[in-house]
């Protein structure tokens, strides 16, 4: 990356931002490790896995506002994309398990045993290399987004249409994943992990660092959007979102922007995804169900699509209100609560909480360099 | 010499029946009986077959006994008894009730495997001349499946004198059975491949494919022809009952599909809590039949008709509300909406789950919409029946509901050109509530037929809503016809692909193929043409 | 490519039907490089189809369609044919409205359009003075900044000419441009047209009259999707077919 796209894309807002995870990457470690846990300031393990989750659900966001905020692309299947990179996370540290299984055998995982399996599938084969699951955390989530966008932006399959189809495709993945012969654990999936990079899942010391990594994959995929939505790209996905016609009659070919967008953003979900395994120590096929990305889409919704920052505060905000509510007494309720979310920020809050402040902001602002200018006021954009 | 003994037999048997010749039968039976006394397997078989041949009134009473093991000999009187289960006695010829205690060497009729076999073919043989046309025809089948060379002389003579056709065939059938799996002439053979060839079922399949070693090379050759016409025949059975089954899926996807495409084509907007409309109109008649139930349990056979009605004015009321409440300030923001009905869809499934349970309610089906009956070579149940009917009667009510009222006139106005017909006067905002009352309403109605066919669970329109979307998707907005066809084929094309590919991986080839299918046609097959549609 | 004809724009025999309605009916006619054409006609001419077809938003059932005398456009899509420079102004304004004036020039400016180019560019110096003089040129230079969304209709009818301009096409299609416009804004509209006549061809579609007598230029009137009449203004309009069918007595 050359240096100017990196200032270009850094304004104040965007440092405040990346300072602001920063700080949070390093002092939750050191108020979970280093301060007694009688202190006030203590923050209990659980707590540093409850944040590490955030993290990664917020990973998610911010690659579906990529693609939303942006580029107009509301994918209703980005828990899919999420879920594999899960899934390539998963199955290296299943083949790290080793012999410690219930049936200890060296190279299958125990629910092949159980199965009856006599050799390792294929595609399992180089999993038990951690660079090598890496590449496919991305590799996986990003060729499937690439076939998939190909034939989906190609043949102009846009709005409703396109989310539709990104929802029966989860579905349909959900529906394979539950099946025992795919060679992934059926509806049990892959758990009972142990050790990551020779670390030991369930340590204190390998929570922290896990939620340190996933404070820095926000931290470098924040600049990455940043970057491109600062770049003329950015402006092209923008007039794509508004007006995708009129961007085809500039010259463009809309869809192949379409598709590096959106194959950029399923590989920030595979990272997320694989990121989230480790620290819930769980991955089945429930992730892939059509709820959870219309989920991980509200979130954005509740932030303010289009702003990045918004994405990652509105993941933490709704998923936080989730743990609160679903732990209590309100829990049967949760999920009226939910539904009335969706309901009441499309209607009420369209902008999302940050684009809300970012437009009032812009009101004050050009009132104030019109008024400034001859006294002539003209409307806004009425959304 | 036993074959024309048995033809003997089988001669008096119809003289007997012509002449009511009692006291000769009477005479045979007591006489025949004597070889039960013998504790000898053969002298048995004997008595067996010569006991069916009889034509003894209590003859199939004496062979019952003797396969349920409760015929009783004393080899020092030449005595057979039955001993029924309340341990009663009586003389097996005559019927008398015995009283005062058995010989001392009082013991069961012994069987074997063989025996068996020969008393179930003697035992059909009887009721090859029963009365009743059913049993006959059972009798018939059972000869068939057993092939007892024995039964030929009793079958011979049902056959000339049997009167309904079908019974005949199915005697022939067995006839012919026999004839193939014993001695006969090549041309006597060939007339009974013929016969088994027209039967054409897997039994005959069978029956061809294990016949004697010894059967001729010209007989072998009409056999392997007839194994392949049968083989043709059954794969078409079973093309046609995928198809049954496709047509089946297909119209429980058209009733679900239907409002969803009406209220997209009119309005642009998807709405996610169409499943849960489905799903009210479940709990609907649900509820219906519980006040039923309650009230006037003789009313149950007209709860759908009841449920109907009442399911389409609550899920269409509750729709209406919707559009009014959220989605008229949505209108232009289509992927808004989405997520807005989705939310209501969480909320709705909660509100059933906190009224009615979590779990599966029972709906019951009335008497005219339970059991099945065969067509050829396939099974239709009453129930797929009528949600087929029922499917095509709201389709066509739709269509014409579209084409005759001025309702539908306004309808198809604002689904070419909304702009247009608002500038003509027709009051847009109206015609989107009514359409979505109605699109809701017919997935209310849609509730009611998947009621009988599927568990009634607040999950129950989750497992619609996607395949009535690609639905949509396929058949393309804007026109019915599109929802027709495609609900149809993609039914169809389902059980096609679910006996090669499995249920799961066929619901994902289905998917695949839709998305290829758009590559070529991106706005479904009857998809709407012209300056008005906008990208 | 052997070149088939010496018209920049060439359309021969072209139908288009939908379901059944034939919005263009066997439309031929020819437009040379460096001229200025009017195209007129009522409603459902087939004028706006024409220009779908012309820009590769439609595909013809039937006939050719040739750019520059060696392009059929029959076979491009949208992208292909602004590329090879056809620029096109639509009937409504349309800008990208949550984008300043100034993106919205430099995203039609003549550039590399493909999307790595996009990703790694820079502002040049070139391209900020030739946005410079394009808000000179449609008078916008003080709302730079501002929203396109927030500019009145005409200014966003003067940026859509810009964006136009900033193509660098070699052939302009310009449909209703006049459309609301004040009699002032009109004739100042007639003015940047007849300039940019100078060194490209432009093909407009007008239902304003007096514009189209002002501008001065070969007319050509379509009816229900073919070419009625074709000529100088007023031989056109005293026609008497097209004054039957479009005029009026």
């Amino acid at each position: 990356m050359t240096p100017h796209i990196l200032i270009r894309s850094l304004d104040r807002g965007a440092i405040f931002f990346l300072l602001a995870i920063a700080c949070i990457a390093i002092l939750v470690p050191i108020l979970n490790l280093a301060v007694p846990s009688t202190s006030a300031f203590y923050v209990p393990t659980y707590l540093v896995a409850l944040f590490g989750k955030y993290a990664c659900y917020a990973l998610l966001a911010l690659s579906i506002d990529l693609i939303w905020g942006y580029c107009g692309i509301l994918s209703l299947g980005h828990g899919a994309f999420f879920a594999l990179g899960g899934y390539a996370m998963g199955m290296y540290l299943m083949r790290q398990i080793g012999t410690r299984g219930v049936y200890a055998n060296p190279i299958l995982p125990d629910f092949m045993v159980f199965l009856n399996w006599k050799q390792l599938p294929v595609y399992w084969y180089g999993f038990q290399f951690f660079p090598y699951a890496a590449l496919m955390v991305l590799l996986i989530p990003g060729v499937l987004a690439f076939v998939f966008g190909w034939f989906a932006f190609r043949s102009r399959v846009t709005g409703v249409y396109l989310s539709i189809i990104t929802q029966a495709l989860t579905f349909a993945l959900m529906l394979g994943f539950f099946r025992n012969n795919f060679g992934f654990g059926g509806n049990n999936g892959l758990t009972d992990f142990k050790d990551i990079l020779g670390f030991n899942v369930q340590a204190e010391t390998t929570r922290n660092a896990l939620f340190s990594t996933s404070c820095l994959a926000i931290m470098i995929g924040f600049v990455l959007c940043r970057a491109i939505i600062t770049s003329k790209f950015g402006k092209v996905l923008i007039a794509i979102r508004d007006a995708e016609a009129r961007t085809r009659f500039l010259g463009y070919r809309v869809e192949s922007y379409k598709l590096f967008v959106f194959t950029l953003s399923a590989c920030m979900a595979g990272v997320a995804g694989a990121l989230y395994v480790p620290q819930v120590g769980i991955i089945n096929p429930s992730e892939f169900a059509p709820a959870n990305s219309i989920e991980a889409v509200i979130w954005v919704a509740v932030g303010g699509r289009g702003t990045l920052t918004g994405a990652v505060i509105g993941a933490v905000l709704v998923n936080y209100a989730k743990t609160y509510f679903t732990s209590g007494f309100l829990a049967p309720y949760w999920l009226f609560m939910l539904g009335a979310l969706f309901i009441l920020v499309t209607l009420l809050l369209p902008r999302g909480v940050i684009g809300t402040l970012r437009h009032w902001n812009a009101l004050r602002r050009d009132r104030a360099s019109a008024a400034a200018e001859d006294g002539v006021r003209e409307p806004l954009p009425a959304e | 010499m036993r074959f024309s003994r048995a033809c003997l037999v089988v001669l008096l048997l119809v003289l007997c029946f012509a002449l009511d010749w009692e006291t000769a039968r009477a005479a045979s039976a007591a006489d025949a009986i004597t070889h039960f006394t013998a504790d000898d397997f053969s002298e048995t078989l004997t008595g067996i077959k010569e006991i069916a041949g009889s034509g003894d009134p209590r003859a199939e009473t004496i062979l019952r006994a003797l396969q349920e093991g409760q015929l009783q000999f004393s080899a020092q009187r030449k005595a057979v008894y039955i001993k029924d289960v309340s341990g009663k006695l009586t003389d097996a010829v005559t019927g008398q009730p015995i009283s005062g205690e058995l010989p001392p060497d009082t013991d069961n009729v012994r069987l074997n495997n063989r025996l068996r076999g020969a008393l179930d073919a003697a035992l059909g043989g009887l009721t090859l001349l029963a009365k009743d046309p059913a049993t006959r025809y059972d009798a018939a089948q059972a000869v068939f499946k057993s092939r007892q060379a024995s039964a030929l002389p009793t079958l011979d003579a049902a056959i000339a004198k049997e009167q309904d056709k079908g019974v005949k065939r199915a005697m022939q059938e067995a006839r012919a059975a026999i004839i193939l799996s014993g001695t006969a002439g090549d041309a006597d053979k060939l007339a009974a491949v013929d016969i088994i060839r027209q039967r054409g079922d897997q039994d005959s399949l069978g029956l061809l494919a294990s016949l004697p070693a010894n059967t001729s090379p010209a007989v072998m050759k009409s056999v392997t022809a007839a194994i392949g016409a049968i083989k043709n025949r059954l794969a078409l059975w079973e093309a046609v009952q995928n198809a049954w089954y496709g047509i089946s899926l297909g119209s429980v996807l058209l009733l679900a599909a239907i409002g969803l495409a009406i209220t997209f084509g009119v309005m642009g907007v998807i709405n996610m809590a169409h499943g849960e409309m489905v799903m009210l109109g479940a709990y609907v008649t649900f509820v219906v039949q519980e006040i039923i139930r309650a009230r006037d349990p003789a009313l149950f056979d007209y709860s759908l008709a009841i449920a109907i009605p009442a399911s389409f004015l609550v899920a269409g009321c509750v729709g209406i509300l919707i559009e009014r409440c959220i989605i008229r300030f949505l209108y232009g923001r289509p992927l808004e909406t989405l997520l807005a009905t989705w939310g209501l869809s969480l909320i709705l499934q909660q509100a059933v789950r906190t009224v009615f349970g979590p779990n599966n309610r029972d709906v019951g089906n009335p008497s005219w919409m339970s059991g099945a009956f065969d067509l050829g070579g396939i099974t239709i149940t009453y129930n797929r029946l009528w949600i087929i009917c029922f499917a095509i009667a709201i389709f066509i009510a739709l269509l014409a509901l579209l084409r005759f009222t001025r309702f539908g006139l306004e309808m198809r106005a604002v689904t070419q050109n909304r702009p247009m017909a608002a500038s003509m006067g027709i009051r847009t905002s109206r015609v989107d509530a009514l359409t979505f009352g109605l699109g809701s309403g017919i997935a209310g109605m849609a509730g009611v037929a998947l009621s009988q066919i599927d568990n009634v669970s607040p999950n129950l329109g989750q497992g619609y809503i996607i395949d009535s979307f690609m639905v949509v998707v396929f058949g393309g907005v804007g026109n019915l016809w599109g929802t027709l066809v495609g609900s149809f084929v993609l039914g169809v094309a389902n059980k096609f692909l679910e006996p090669y590919a499995g249920a799961v991986l066929g619901k994902i080839a289905i998917l695949v193929l839709i998305i290829l299918f758009i590559q070529k046609r991106p706005r479904g097959m009857f998809a709407l043409k012209g300056r008005a549609i906008e990208a | 490519m052997e070149m088939l004809t010496n018209a920049l724009l060439y359309l021969n025999g072209v139908t288009v039907s939908f379901d059944g309605f034939k919005a263009l009916n066997n439309l031929s006619f020819t437009v040379e490089t460096g001229e200025m054409r009017a195209i007129i006609g009522p409603n459902g001419a087939g004028k706006t189809t024409m220009m779908d077809v012309v820009t590769g938003k439609t595909r013809p059932d039937l006939g050719d369609v040739m750019f520059d005398g060696s392009y059929d456009l029959t076979r491009l899509d949208e992208a292909e044919i602004a590329e090879l420079g056809i620029g096109r102004k639509f009937q409504k304004p349309t800008v990208f409205q949550s984008q300043t004036v100034a993106d919205n020039l430099e995203l039609a400016l003549k550039s590399d359009r493909r999307a790595h180019a996009a990703l790694w560019w820079q502002e040049s110096a070139a391209e900020r003075s030739r946005i410079d003089d394009l808000l000179a040129t449609i008078r916008l230079t003080a709302e730079r900044n501002r929203l396109a969304g927030s500019l009145s209709h005409g200014q966003r009818q003067w940026l859509e000419i810009g964006m136009l301009l900033a193509q660098e096409p070699k052939l302009l299609l310009v449909d209703e441009p006049v459309a609301g416009m004040t009699d002032t804004e009109t004739q100042q509209t007639a003015e940047l047209l007849k300039q940019i006549n100078r060194d490209r061809t432009v093909v407009v579609v007008e239902h304003d009259m007096a514009f189209v007598r002002e501008l001065g230029v070969k007319v050509t009137c379509l009816h229900e999707g073919s070419v009625l009449a074709e000529g100088t203004i007023d031989q056109v309009s005293s026609n008497e077919r097209v004054v039957e069918v479009y005029l009026g007595r």
